[in-house]
């Protein structure tokens, strides 16, 4: 099988890392190679995986090495649970530097390293919540990750988000072979969110690939710096990533998406009831103002 | 014979045909016939605009107009190129501008000093290595007076904050450490460089010394501006103000120092050779402090007369005598200049582009050798510079403002100049197209040229540069055509 590159985006703060280690942790336990390549300064991407805190970032070693050539792939690649191979790009303190520079010349090292060798099935890069800049994009540019999948929420910000990063897939859809794969409902338990995350799905011209539901067990396992497959293989939240796991192995289904207008997913919004009608005549007008017109 | 009115509009015509529409809308806008009778130069020629893509501009950047202009002579001070080393390394020393001192302990003018970035500089931030860097300056050079930050243009990408830092360093070092936001790819040209420099020049060196009086200040004191000392050339100016009896306070910025500069204020009349870099700076100082200023032309025996005596009107009649005796102390010697070289030089054209002053200022002292300058322009240049410039040059002068590599190469095949005076992009094209050349932004490696004594060289260069044996030897042999049955031979055996 040949390797398969995807990327996981969605909204900070949305479960992209706990749901990506979860899911990894699936494919191996179904046989795949994977590797994690997490692609946030917070390095906070195979932390599940290794049982660590934070792995030692490709941008931090090369900047205690001198340069990014001074280091060799072994330095930097770590082996965790089920022989997952992991690697933080890393970056600077919030404020600092370049952190999109450093995603860049993480990714460019790996490839000239050799790191995706013949033996991977798959690898998933697990990007910071909002592609702020050119460096984000790396993981979707030409020859980089082909498959998308965006981890979404009943919530509104979360589907702006989604929608948001469908616009970027399209810019990169027209140059090079991405595609987005489907949306991952991590769910927040709000009122008819698998059928509004559907909706929304379609509307973009994808699939929901995968509601996963919300469950405790998870926060138990992340606490013991683990996937929810390792520390409690029984456990029906198991099952949930494993059953996606499989859905992303089988999964076929690749477009090029159609982001919707922002009128039109606000009509969304107000058709589940996520958002009310927009009342023209307050706009712009202070709580003074609004107690003398009354 | 120059062109008339409507044989230069028709090349210009001829010129902008093979462009596509929208750029032949726009650069048709830069290239005008001159008309000395119009006021506002507006009317008829656009500037600093941003140059087409997909054409060769001959411009430079905005760390090109602080570090390379307006603070790289100021010889006493560390300027570091902040960013990857290739900015600092490839424009070092390459504008000639002289100072006396000893280089590396109290000057520093020909040195390159960098932070020279790496990846993980972009990625972490400069900052603490800008930090560093200030502290290795001065243990190495303690004798340096302050330290600028000219910064390159990933420092504006990524976001270093070096303000704080130097603010931190002015305190550490007790001697100023300025930060300048020069980036790049701030503004269409080097010319907004200029700008930002002197608004740093501004907000961290001119008041420094305002409660400070113990700089005795005397009733003829001046200072030289936007004279970069290229080849010499503030000095050569410098000996005839003070043979006037003025009292030169102050070089900007060639062979300047920090103190000349702080004490600038304090003096009665500012000059300004160079108006497109440091008529900011000048502005200022007659707004904060009253101080007047004029623009003057060094650049041959007429305008130099001129000049000198535009400026002694400013002070007393002693000043005005002085000037007078001046010019009459050298009359001899330019006299003699133009004998000599007038008939080897009239009647020959010049075509001109250059940077921010010379494609008016230079116009007389062709003038005084008989020449004319058929066609000008600049790389920079605002409107206020062309206001002054189509008053200097004939009648339908070609102009060109921002001129392309493909524009200037066609307009000097067609007006067939005897000389072309620009930068050194453009020297080694028109040398290989069989036009004589020089390189007018260094000198071609000589001046100065400012001054009586400067135009002596001048005019050498010039003579030495149009009347080369070597442009008679552009054909090879084989290729000529045969002129007579006897010559042919002698051409296929050499």
């Amino acid at each position: 099988m040949a390797l398969r590159q995807c990327a996981i985006y969605g909204k900070g703060g949305i479960g992209k890392s706990t749901t990506t280690q979860n899911l990894v942790a699936g494919l191996a336990e179904l046989g795949k190679k994977v590797m994690i390549v997490g692609c946030d300064p917070k390095a906070d991407s195979t932390r599940l995986i290794l049982h660590a805190k934070a792995q030692d970032t490709i941008m931090h070693l090369a900047a205690d090495a001198g340069s990014v050539e001074d280091l060799e792939l072994e330095d930097v690649l770590r082996v965790g649970y089920a022989d997952i191979k992991c690697v933080e790009s890393g970056g600077p303190e919030p404020g600092v530097g370049c952190a999109g520079r450093g995603v860049i010349t993480a990714i460019n090292f790996l490839e000239e390293e050799g790191a995706y060798d013949d033996e991977l099935d798959f690898v998933f890069y697990d990007v910071l919540g909002d592609v702020v800049c050119g460096g984000f994009a790396m993981p979707i540019r030409e020859n980089k990750a082909q498959e998308i999948y965006i981890v979404v929420s009943g919530e509104m910000m979360a589907m702006y988000a989604a929608n948001n990063i469908s616009k970027g897939i399209v810019k990169y859809a027209s140059s090079g072979g991405v595609r987005l794969a489907g949306l991952i409902c991590n769910s927040r338990n709000t009122a008819r969110e698998d059928e509004l995350i559907m909706e929304l799905a379609r509307q973009l011209g994808t699939q929901m690939i995968h509601f996963v539901p919300r469950d405790n067990v998870v926060q138990r396992a992340e606490i013991r710096r683990m996937t929810v497959i390792e520390y409690d293989p029984s456990a029906k939240q198991a099952d949930e990533y494993r059953q996606l796991a499989q859905k992303i192995i089988d999964n076929t289904n690749f477009v090029v998406p159609t982001p919707i207008s922002m009128d039109a997913l606000e009509d969304l919004l107000m058709d589940f009831g996520l958002l009310d009608e927009e009342d023209e005549s307050i706009v712009g007008k202070s709580a003074t103002e609004e107690v003398a017109a009354a | 014979m120059a062109m008339t009115r409507e044989e230069t509009q028709a090349l210009i015509q001829e010129v902008l045909e093979v462009y596509p529409e929208k750029a032949k809308k726009d650069r048709a806008k830069h290239l005008a016939v001159n008309d000395p009778s119009v006021e506002q130069s507006k009317k008829c020629i656009t500037s600093n605009r941003k140059s087409q893509p997909g054409v060769m501009t001959i411009r430079g950047c905005a760390y090109a107009g602080s570090k390379g202009v307006v603070w790289g002579p100021v010889k006493d001070m560390v300027h570091i190129s902040h960013g990857p080393v290739g900015c600092g390394q490839y424009s070092r020393a390459g504008r000639r501008n002289y100072y006396t001192g000893m280089t590396g302990v109290n000057t520093f003018g020909t040195m390159n000093f960098t932070s020279d970035f790496q990846e993980k500089d972009i990625v972490f931030g400069g900052d603490k290595k800008l930090d560093k860097l200030v502290d290795e300056i001065e243990q190495l050079f303690p004798l340096a007076k302050g330290i600028t930050v000219q910064s390159e243009c990933p420092i504006g990408l990524i976001g270093d904050d070096i303000e704080s830092v130097s603010k931190k360093k002015t305190k550490d070092l007790d001697k100023p450490v300025i930060p300048v936001r020069c980036e790049g790819f701030r503004g269409v040209s080097q010319s907004l460089g200029h700008h930002i420099a002197n608004d740093a020049i501004r907000d961290h060196v001119v008041h420094n010394r305002d409660n400070d009086n113990s700089f005795e200040v005397g009733p003829y004191d001046v200072a030289i501006i936007g004279d970069y000392n290229i080849g010499g050339d503030a000095w050569s100016s410098r000996i005839l103000l003070e043979e006037m009896g003025l009292r030169v306070v102050a070089q900007w910025s060639g062979d300047g120092t920090l103190s000349e500069m702080e004490l600038t204020p304090k003096v009665k009349l500012n000059l300004i050779h160079c108006y497109r870099s440091m008529n900011y700076i000048s502005r200022h100082m007659e707004e904060r402090y009253g101080v007047p200023w004029m623009e003057y032309n060094l650049f041959g025996p007429t305008k130099i007369a001129e000049s000198l005596r535009k400026i002694a009107e400013f002070f007393d009649e002693t000043i005005q005598a002085n000037a007078e005796k001046v010019i009459a102390k050298y009359q001899a010697e330019y006299d003699a200049v133009i004998a000599k070289y007038r008939p080897r030089l009239e009647g020959k054209k010049v075509m001109l582009y250059v940077g921010g002053l010379r494609p008016r200022h230079i116009v007389g002292a062709y003038e005084d050798l008989g020449m004319e300058v058929v066609g000008t322009g600049y790389e920079f240049a605002h409107n206020d510079d062309y206001d002054r410039t189509m008053k200097e040059m004939a009648d339908s002068t070609l102009l060109y403002d921002d001129v392309t590599g493909y524009e200037f190469e066609e307009f000097t095949k067609r007006v067939k100049p005897d000389l072309v005076g620009s930068g050194i992009k453009e020297k080694y094209i028109f040398q290989k197209m069989g036009v004589p050349f020089r390189q007018m932004h260094s000198w071609d490696y000589s001046g100065p040229y400012h001054g009586y004594d400067g135009f002596a060289i001048f005019a050498r260069d010039m003579d030495m540069t149009i009347n080369n044996p070597c442009w008679n030897s552009m054909q090879a042999p084989w290729l000529k055509p045969a002129a007579g049955e006897g010559e042919a031979p002698v051409a296929a055996s050499a």
